[in-house]
């Protein structure tokens, strides 16, 4: 039994929250997640009674928190099923992305080399790439999406070669909320001698992650998205290639020595790829966020997910005026448009309503076969949205009224 | 000054400028200046032409993508703009901004722009009520 009262009631965002006068209703979470007390308490603790850096020091506080370092990098690495010195802190999903298209793909790409990607690629999936692909003389080649808009093993097929070296793609896409068959097209890329990099930032939040058996190569996510603090997040790597590829950012805290010449010898991962200091308050807070989504469970949260999307499809679907991309989706995120209504211009209407959603492009601009202007409003659950705000979701969006209520009611 | 407009007066112009926006076009001639405009937080991808001769703003016009907001206040600036000197329209674009922020401003030189009065209401939209009247500024303050 899910029990939604019990969990709301861990959220201070959700208690008697208001938004233009009316209770605050979030339905953004592919954006960003609100934070248990848990979470906000660990990292308050940080600062109050942890406060120290981490390995530079001889005290107690200090050592103390090279431990906690390395609990929560046990915790991490239990939660996504991966060896505890694959998990590599960044300050999040873009950080991990950039580490990867720097440190492996400036490394091991050559001209005429192929890079496979999707168009409906966050940015942070598609702009390092292109850097890389600039820099490098290597060449971006995308899986043409089927009618569906969905990646398909068979047109997967269609693109990869011989000079694939690098697939990145995202396992849980931010627009339409389909879960591409990752297992698949990881045997696929081994097949071919190329690497496989999972963008988890919408994935490892909702459903059960399982590194090693899926065999992917790296796997990168943020933790504000999983009811985690804002600025940390996760470099997953296969160890043998975390030492293979080279560190992107330099500094102290991942050098074993250098001198005056020029000569460094850097850490074994993951400090190889930690300079500078951690944000440690954040990695407090994330391994409170661990620990609720592992009590909870990631099979009751993707369920939980799904009910409510598909309880909104049925409330939706045989409405005329409303035009839904993604009925079948097996995740949380719905994305429509109203008939004749400006994506942006719905999307402030639910705002007087007191309801979040986002509206726009969704940060895939290269995405342009949904609709026209490439712009839809989406809403987006995750495990303390309750029925009730689908209700009033839905409410909106039926009755809400005239657009320009939202500046003149 | 049309201060006295009722709020379904102030819809049924703002519904006008967005359904029938009579300046939103390509320039139909040459010496426009332009300012292509875009937004962070909404699809706004706009472009300004204004044409002045003599210091006096003779043509206005805009094309693009644009949510309800920036259609009609682009719209209803590129009429309001036409036939002021640049100092004129620069004052006129000053109170537009006073008005967005809830500070005092003169109301009568907004004339029918004064129907985006409870922009503040929606502050995410103030940025797409802005956009048309910010490329003109600065198209204006280059020309000076």
């Amino acid at each position: 039994m899910y029990d939604i009262k019990n969990i709301r009631s861990l959220f201070p965002m959700l208690k008697n929250k208001k938004m233009q006068g009316k209770n605050l209703v979030f339905l953004d979470n592919a954006s960003t997640t609100f934070k248990p007390q848990s979470v906000i308490d660990a990292v308050v603790n940080y600062y109050s009674n942890e406060t120290s850096n981490s390995h530079r020091g001889d005290y107690d506080l200090c050592y103390n928190m090279d431990v906690k370092i390395n609990d929560v990098r046990n915790n991490v690495a239990n939660f996504v099923k991966c060896n505890p010195n694959e998990v590599v802190f960044t300050s999040g999903d873009t950080m991990s992305l950039n580490t990867i298209a720097y440190g492996y793909g400036l490394k091991f790409l050559k001209p005429g080399d192929e890079i496979i990607l999707t168009e409906a690629e966050h940015a942070s999936n598609m702009l390092p790439w292109f850097k890389v692909a600039k820099i490098t003389g290597a060449k971006i080649v995308y899986i043409e999406l089927d009618e569906n808009l969905k990646i398909t093993v068979e047109n997967f097929k269609k693109v990869i070669s011989k000079n694939t070296k690098i697939v990145s793609i995202a396992h849980i896409g931010n627009i339409l909320g389909y879960i591409n068959p990752i297992e698949e097209i990881a045997a696929i890329c081994h097949s071919f001698g190329a690497i496989l990099v999972l963008d988890g930032a919408q994935s490892v939040p909702h459903i059960e992650t399982n590194f090693k058996k899926w065999d992917v190569d790296f796997l990168t996510f943020s933790g504000h998205k999983m009811c985690g603090p804002t600025g940390i997040g996760c470099l997953i790597g296969k160890y043998e290639l975390l030492i293979k590829m080279d560190s992107f950012i330099t500094g102290g805290g991942m050098n074993v020595t250098f001198d005056k010449n020029g000569h460094v010898e850097e850490l074994l991962p993951p400090a190889k790829f930690e300079a500078g200091t951690l944000d440690l308050a954040g990695i407090s807070g994330l391994n409170e966020a661990i620990n609720l989504l592992t009590s909870i469970g990631m099979d009751e949260i993707s369920k939980h997910d799904k009910e409510l999307h598909d309880y909104a499809v049925k409330k939706l679907e045989n409405n005329p005026n409303i035009i839904i991309y993604n009925k079948d989706t097996d995740t949380g995120i719905l994305t429509f448009n109203v008939k004749g209504v400006f994506p942006q211009d719905e999307a402030t209407l639910l705002n007087s309503k007191g309801i979040a959603v986002r509206s726009g492009q969704h940060c895939a601009k290269a995405f342009t076969k949904l609709c026209e202007n490439n712009a839809t409003v989406r809403m987006s659950t995750y495990l303390y949205t309750s029925i009730e705000d689908i209700d009033a979701f839905v409410d909106a969006l039926i009755n809400g009224g005239d657009i320009l209520d939202a500046y003149f009611a | 000054m049309p201060i006295s407009l009722d709020n379904n007066m102030m819809r049924q112009i703002i519904m006008d400028h967005y359904s029938n926006p009579i300046n939103k076009h390509q320039p139909k001639d040459d010496g426009f200046a332009k300012v292509h405009m875009h937004s962070d937080n909404c699809i706004d991808d706009l472009d300004i032409f204004l044409k002045v001769n003599n210091d006096v703003v003779v043509d206005a016009c805009f094309d693009g993508v644009a949510c309800t907001i920036s259609t009609a206040s682009t719209d209803i600036m590129c009429d309001l703009l036409k036939g002021k000197t640049k100092n004129e329209a620069l004052y006129m674009i000053e109170q537009y901004h006073h008005m967005m922020h809830e500070e005092n401003f003169d109301a009568d030189v907004l004339e029918e722009a004064i129907v985006f009065i409870n922009t503040s209401k929606q502050a995410a939209r103030i940025r797409c009520a802005t956009i048309g009247w910010n490329a003109a500024d600065n198209i204006l303050k280059e020309k000076k």
